[in-house]
């Protein structure tokens, strides 16, 4: 009875959904007040419904209600409480409704903090989110029912993919839908000034910030899974141009892409159509993301749940989504030409530089996940894209980028003297030659790749500190003078200098790593990278769920002992499948990796992985910094300052439609 | 008019992505489908003195099943074929892949023998020159020592329906 609650909850959130994205639109266009008025108290009932379903389905999981089709299929009576909660999300249905019930939250956010948008624009931007749910909450309970009923129900359920018991499953799917869905805001927003056919540096200003979190989201969320693929899966890598992987990464280079074009577009005025243009781009990979996912055209590690018929579904939607938007897009655009000027030297030529490259990398992306499928389909041949065409893309891209990072944001905005800036700067141009070549040395030899990416990080480091400096150059109080700069540009600093992190992270793990596979009998020791790897033998652990051959490894520095390394070989009982849990010793410098194989000869000599991975963390610490940096620029006052001001006007907007 | 190349660049790639929808991506074409049956000569799993080749069974339509006891799907398919073998409309010959013979005479004991014959590939050298991709996989012979077709995973009775037995009933029927 509990669990067709929660179906009756989603069938009202779609009629709900239905009237937001019918009502409050054509309120719109013939200026009824009330009808617009009407889609922010809906979107908070939608928000609600979703809500209600959402907690009755965790409410079946709690309680271990088998004759719930989707609770039996991932969860059981021996499964922990935390992954009974997060196993919500665990598979196809739930994610949906974990998709469908974060829309509904941002929708709801921008009907909160939105006060000061007209209510025009407001009416439309709902609207249009409200259409998204339509299509979403449809799939859900057409094609994806979470409340599928099990009868007669059984004793016990079945498990959830021991992959994904784990806390990287807690927190990455979330954040990454957070970021995927909360284009749906920009998407909105970008929809809505098209069917206006007006578009202004007050609609940019309002669109911002929500990008900003969004944007924030998406690279946390991506750095989890990057993290967790490295812990988890026991690989090693960080990053595997998996063709999920690559759905996710799409959004992040589009995303990158239009936080940068709508400060262009805030500030000048500059790039509108193509700023639109970003924001509808972004928000249809995000939807081609949850294609590729879920209807299972290509073969990947992340491929859970395949099936044809949803895939249809999820395309007519991508369709008609996109397709809708690109023909708004074709007849609306040519109104929104941006009449500003600016010279080649300037920092509006800064940041197109950074759209082009971004759009560049996405594409190769989209090419590189796409092309194996477009040759199959023409029945050409069945082959996979690789690390080498990715490396021999994004290399130069991405060393082109990050030397035209830091300058970059030195440029002044329409016209500016770029030698200057780079003549001022010619000692940090010396400094980073030197780290380039002292780096290298110092990890053990000389590789030319390794200098360049040390060199650019020392680069983009010291190029974007000097904008700091530059701020505080002609104030007479330094410390004024460093709190009076606005948070929008500490964020920015932020990200610059977590690209800065970032590259040195790479650049030093895919060139110095040690990787070795050996076996090893109790007692007998390895030595690598200056460590004394002693083998202490295995032993058998039990888990809640799972019993687990243990191996140990002491780990001696000098004769000075530095980390026990347990790694472990689960076997959950109620699924098939073993699950290796690598043994990790983090660090600032390096992380010293542990994997466990198989037994030989009998249980006297053990198959392993050892890895020395320097400088590991800082891919992931650079990340969280640029994932750090979106948010501190949503905290930048003029943001508020301008709602106040915005209000005022708003009322007079609202009257005169 | 390039305001609407997204909307043209978007409808090809959701062409592909539609095309791409009714195919399985894990479906492997042999190369060696159309071309003559790699040769080899490998002692019997029953007599090792007398060697099979795949020479000895032309004029035949042949199934070519590679199994092992080590592998689980072999298990499952092994009734199929043990009920094909009873039907007597093809020849079935099992190549004992990467496998211990004691176990494997065990298993055809303890489950039944559809081969009939049942060359050992100890040390599986003759698995590159025909592209296995795991065992089970079965393949299809015609009588001049063509492959015909090959089946990755176990054979299911429908797939014995619906596609080997229908093929097996043409290549004779030449």
């Amino acid at each position: 009875m509990i669990a067709e609650l929660g179906h009756f909850s989603l069938i009202l959130a779609l009629c709900v959904a239905i009237l937001l994205s019918v009502v409050p639109m054509i309120g719109s266009f013939i200026g009824t007040y009330s009808w617009m008025a009407l889609s922010r108290p809906a979107s908070l009932v939608l928000v609600l419904m979703v809500g209600i379903s959402y907690a009755v389905l965790t409410y079946s999981f709690l309680i271990n209600d088998f004759s719930v089709k989707y609770v039996a299929n991932t969860s059981n009576l021996s499964q922990p409480l935390i992954y009974r909660i997060t196993g919500v999300w665990g598979s196809h249905e739930g994610s949906l409704l974990l998709w469908m019930l974060i829309l509904a939250l941002w929708g709801a956010a921008v009907s909160v903090f939105s006060r000061a948008v007209p209510m025009q624009m407001i009416a439309r931007v709902l609207s249009v989110m409200g259409m998204i749910s339509v299509g979403f909450l449809l799939f859900i309970l057409l094609t994806s029912n979470p409340f599928d009923r099990l009868i007669p129900a059984p004793v016990d359920g079945q498990s959830l993919n021991p992959l994904l018991q784990d806390f990287g499953l807690v927190i990455h799917p979330p954040m990454l839908y957070m970021g995927y869905v909360g284009f749906s805001v920009a998407f909105a927003f970008a929809v809505a000034a098209l069917i206006g056919g007006r578009l202004d540096m007050a609609w940019a200003r309002w669109m911002r910030p929500w990008t900003n979190v969004a944007w924030m989201f998406l690279t946390f969320g991506i750095a989890l899974g990057s993290w967790w693929a490295y812990y988890e899966l026991g690989w090693g890598g960080w990053w595997f141009w998996d063709p999920v992987e690559n759905a996710s990464f799409m959004p992040w280079l589009i995303g990158t892409a239009l936080i940068h074009s709508l400060a262009a577009t805030e500030k000048r005025g500059a790039f509108k159509a193509w700023t639109v243009l970003l924001a509808v781009t972004a928000f249809s990979l995000s939807l081609l993301g949850t294609f590729l996912v879920r209807s299972g055209v290509l073969t990947s590690v992340h491929a859970f749940a395949n099936d044809p018929e949803r895939g249809v579904f999820i395309l007519g939607f991508l369709g008609v989504v996109v397709g809708c938007s690109l023909v708004l897009y074709a007849w609306r655009a040519p109104q929104l030409r941006s009449n500003t000027e600016f010279t080649v030297q300037s920092r509006e030529a800064g940041l197109l530089f950074n759209n082009v490259a971004m759009v560049v990398l996405c594409a190769s992306v989209l090419l590189g996940t796409l092309y194996p499928l477009v040759l199959d389909s023409l029945g050409i041949a069945k082959i996979s894209v690789g690390l080498p065409y990715f490396n021999a893309i994004f290399v130069p891209l991405a060393a082109a980028v990050a030397l035209v990072v830091g300058v970059g944001a030195l440029v002044r905005w329409k016209n500016d003297n770029v030698m200057a800036i780079v003549k001022k700067m010619s000692w940090a141009i010396v400094v980073s030659v030197i780290a380039g070549i002292a780096v290298p040395l110092m990890m053990g030899g000389f590789k030319p790749a390794a200098a360049l990416g040390v060199a650019l990080a020392c680069w983009v480091f010291l190029t974007t500190l000097q904008g700091v400096f530059e701020r505080l150059k002609n104030r007479n109080n330094k410390l004024v003078a460093l709190f009076s700069i606005p948070a929008g540009f500490w964020g920015m600093t932020l990200g610059h200098l977590g690209i800065a992190v970032f590259s040195v992270g790479v650049s030093l793990t895919s060139l110095y790593s040690i990787e070795t596979d050996l076996r090893m009998a109790r007692g007998e020791v390895h030595e690598m990278a200056g460590y004394q790897f002693e083998f202490q033998g295995v032993e058998q652990v039990q888990g809640p769920n799972y019993s687990a051959d243990e191996g140990l490894l002491v780990v001696t520095r000098n004769g000075v002992e530095v980390a026990q390394l347990a790694a472990q070989k689960r076997d959950y009982s109620s699924q098939m499948g073993i699950m290796t849990e690598a043994a990790i010793d983090p660090g600032l410098t390096r992380d010293l990796f542990f994997a466990l194989g198989e037994s030989l000869n009998g249980n006297d000599e053990w198959s392993m992985r050892i890895y020395y991975k320097p400088y590991v963390r800082w891919i992931w610490l650079g990340a969280f910094l640029m994932g750090l940096g979106g948010l501190i620029a949503v905290t930048d006052r003029r943001y508020r300052k301008v709602k106040v001001r915005q209000t005022s006007r708003s009322e007079s907007t609202v009257s005169a439609t | 008019m390039r305001f609407l190349l997204p909307l043209v660049l978007f409808g090809v790639i959701g062409a592909f992505l539609y095309m791409g929808l009714e195919r399985d991506p894990r479906v492997v074409p042999s190369p060696l489908i159309g071309k003559p049956a790699p040769e080899f000569a490998l002692p019997d799993l029953y007599a090792s003195d007398q060697n099979f080749s795949p020479a000895q069974m032309q004029g035949k339509v042949w199934l070519f099943n590679i199994w092992g006891t080590w592998c689980a799907s072999c298990r499952v398919e092994h009734p199929v074929l043990v009920d094909l073998a009873r039907q007597g409309v093809v020849d079935i010959v099992g190549l004992n892949y990467k496998d211990e013979q004691d176990s494997a005479r065990q298993w055809l004991r303890d489950l039944g023998n559809p081969y009939m014959a049942v060359p050992v590939d100890i040390d599986g050298r003759i698995g590159i020159d025909w592209g296995f991709y795991g065992a089970p996989e079965t393949f299809v012979v015609d009588k001049e020592g063509i492959v015909r077709h090959k089946h990755i995973g176990p054979v299911s009775p429908a797939d014995l329906q619906n596609t080997i037995l229908p093929m097996i009933a043409e290549l004779q029927a030449r």
